[in-house]
């Protein structure tokens, strides 16, 4: 049976792995591949980096520390920050990523999905989406990673969910914005509201804090795997232990 | 070390390119990855990887001139993916002719059995009465995880040595005589994934 994937997530500021709360105040928490290998050996099924500063600035994710990734690593891993183009994807997939994830460029140019799906398979093309519940919709924020250049979108959650399959993105992971940092579960009745309308592979992201949080989010929602990022950094919770809680709560996982 | 210098990696300018030559490179086999196919043809044990889509990827092997050099080569081949999937007649994704090393078609999965892309962990099933024999397999557990991904899939067929299981079952590993494919990447499967690796360098006939 597939079973349900654990993701660490570290976003990666200037080329270290960085967590702040809701998006903000970063701090430094370690080496890329340091960390890449010790959640590697502790069991992560795969593994997501986004490069939260490449998008505000403008610039692309580096295709050096992707290689490094890539030569230890032995579990795949998908890189986010900052893709415009089929040049720019191009590199990071050569580097040794399995994975693309965009976000921000994407929104500026829906078309960029189309182009990459044709270019390089939609199983390896990540649409990445940031909701944001302001009290009435669910909506997508852009460029979250610098909150002075946070913008919202013309988006609906919904709406922008089915364009990017429509379009050939492969997978999903969806960022509930509200619950981000604050360890208090995942947003279970977005992520309801998502599935139903998400034929591709879709991941839980935001408001992870303990084991009960990972097994509800399996339970309620049906996600393909739940992503998490403080609650490894700050070793809150080890991968080994969930993965044992998750297993005595029957839910299918690879230990 | 004697093996490894004689294994080496077709480029078809694929994007896991990267991947599978450190995997190997993990296991202290530095693999030769060329292009030229009258380099390849002279390989001990080769591997034919890939992802993305049939089409484009018998469009880049063409282009490279490795179709006759493929179809004649009579030493360990080992597909991984889409790799795996060329080896085939015919893949149904956009009904492209593949390499035709092996028996059968390459299908669509079907969205009844859940997302797709058949996106991460799953589990092999060793097909009776093969696994003894096959040396691929050696020291891999049934039932063992392994890493998926893709949206096309070969039947299960006399040649398959391994199958998963993702609303119907399909080839998860194939043999026929010296022609091996993954369905999965062994290069991002953690242990067991580096075991396949090995015993396609140390011990595949």
């Amino acid at each position: 049976m597939l079973a349900k994937r654990i993701i660490p997530c570290l976003d990666v500021m200037n080329g270290a792995v960085v967590k702040g709360v809701r998006f903000a105040g970063h701090e430094i928490v370690g080496d890329i591949v340091e960390l890449a290998k010790r959640y590697g050996a502790d069991g992560a099924d795969e593994l997501v980096f986004y490069d939260i500063t490449a998008s505000p600035q403008g610039r692309r994710v580096e295709a050096k520390w992707v290689e490094r990734v890539a030569r230890e690593l032995d579990i795949p891993f998908t890189v986010a920050g900052g893709i415009r183009s089929v040049e720019d994807a191009a590199a990071i997939l050569r580097a040794g990523a399995d994975k693309i994830s965009i976000n921000s460029p994407a929104l500026q140019n829906p078309d960029l999905i189309d182009v990459l799906a044709a270019q390089f398979g939609s199983q390896c093309i990540v649409a990445g989406i940031d909701s944001f519940w302001d009290g009435a919709e669910w909506q997508v924020k852009a460029l979250t990673g610098d909150p002075d250049k946070m913008q919202t979108t013309k988006w609906r959650t919904k709406d922008w969910l089915v364009e990017v399959q429509k379009r050939g993105a492969g997978e999903v992971v969806l960022n509930c914005m509200n619950e981000d940092g604050r360890r208090a579960g995942y947003d279970c009745v977005q992520l309801s509201a998502m599935r139903a309308l998400c034929t591709v592979p879709l991941i839980a992201s935001g408001g992870a804090g303990k084991a009960q949080d990972f097994a509800e989010v399996f339970a309620k929602t049906n996600v393909d795997g739940a992503l998490a990022a403080s609650v490894f950094h700050k070793n809150i919770l080890s991968i080994g232990a969930l993965k044992m809680e998750l297993c005595a709560q029957n839910i299918e996982i690879r230990l | 070390m004697a093996l490894g210098a004689k294994l080496m990696i077709a480029d078809t300018g694929c994007c896991n390119l990267a991947s599978v030559r450190f995997a190997f490179a993990r296991l202290g086999v530095e693999a030769l990855v060329s292009a030229d196919p009258q380099v390849l043809q002279k390989a001990e044990r080769l591997v034919l990887p890939g992802v993305g889509a049939a089409a484009a990827g018998m469009v880049a092997l063409k282009a490279a001139g490795m179709e006759a050099m493929l179809t004649s080569f009579e030493r360990p081949l080992l597909g991984i993916c889409l790799g795996m999937q060329l080896l085939f007649k015919m893949s149904m994704e956009t009904k492209t002719q593949c390499l035709g090393l092996i028996d059968g078609n390459v299908e669509a999965l079907s969205a009844a059995a859940g997302p797709v892309p058949h996106m991460g962990w799953n589990t092999l099933e060793f097909t009776e009465g093969r696994p003894g024999h096959d040396p691929l397999l050696r020291g891999i557990e049934d039932g063992a995880y392994v890493y998926f991904l893709h949206s096309f899939a070969a039947k299960v067929s006399a040649a398959t040595i391994a199958k998963t299981d993702y609303g119907m079952p399909f080839s998860a590993i194939v043999r026929q005589d010296n022609i091996t494919g993954c369905q999965f990447h062994p290069e991002r499967s953690g242990a067991v994934g580096a075991q396949v690796l090995q015993n396609f360098v140390e011990v595949a006939p």
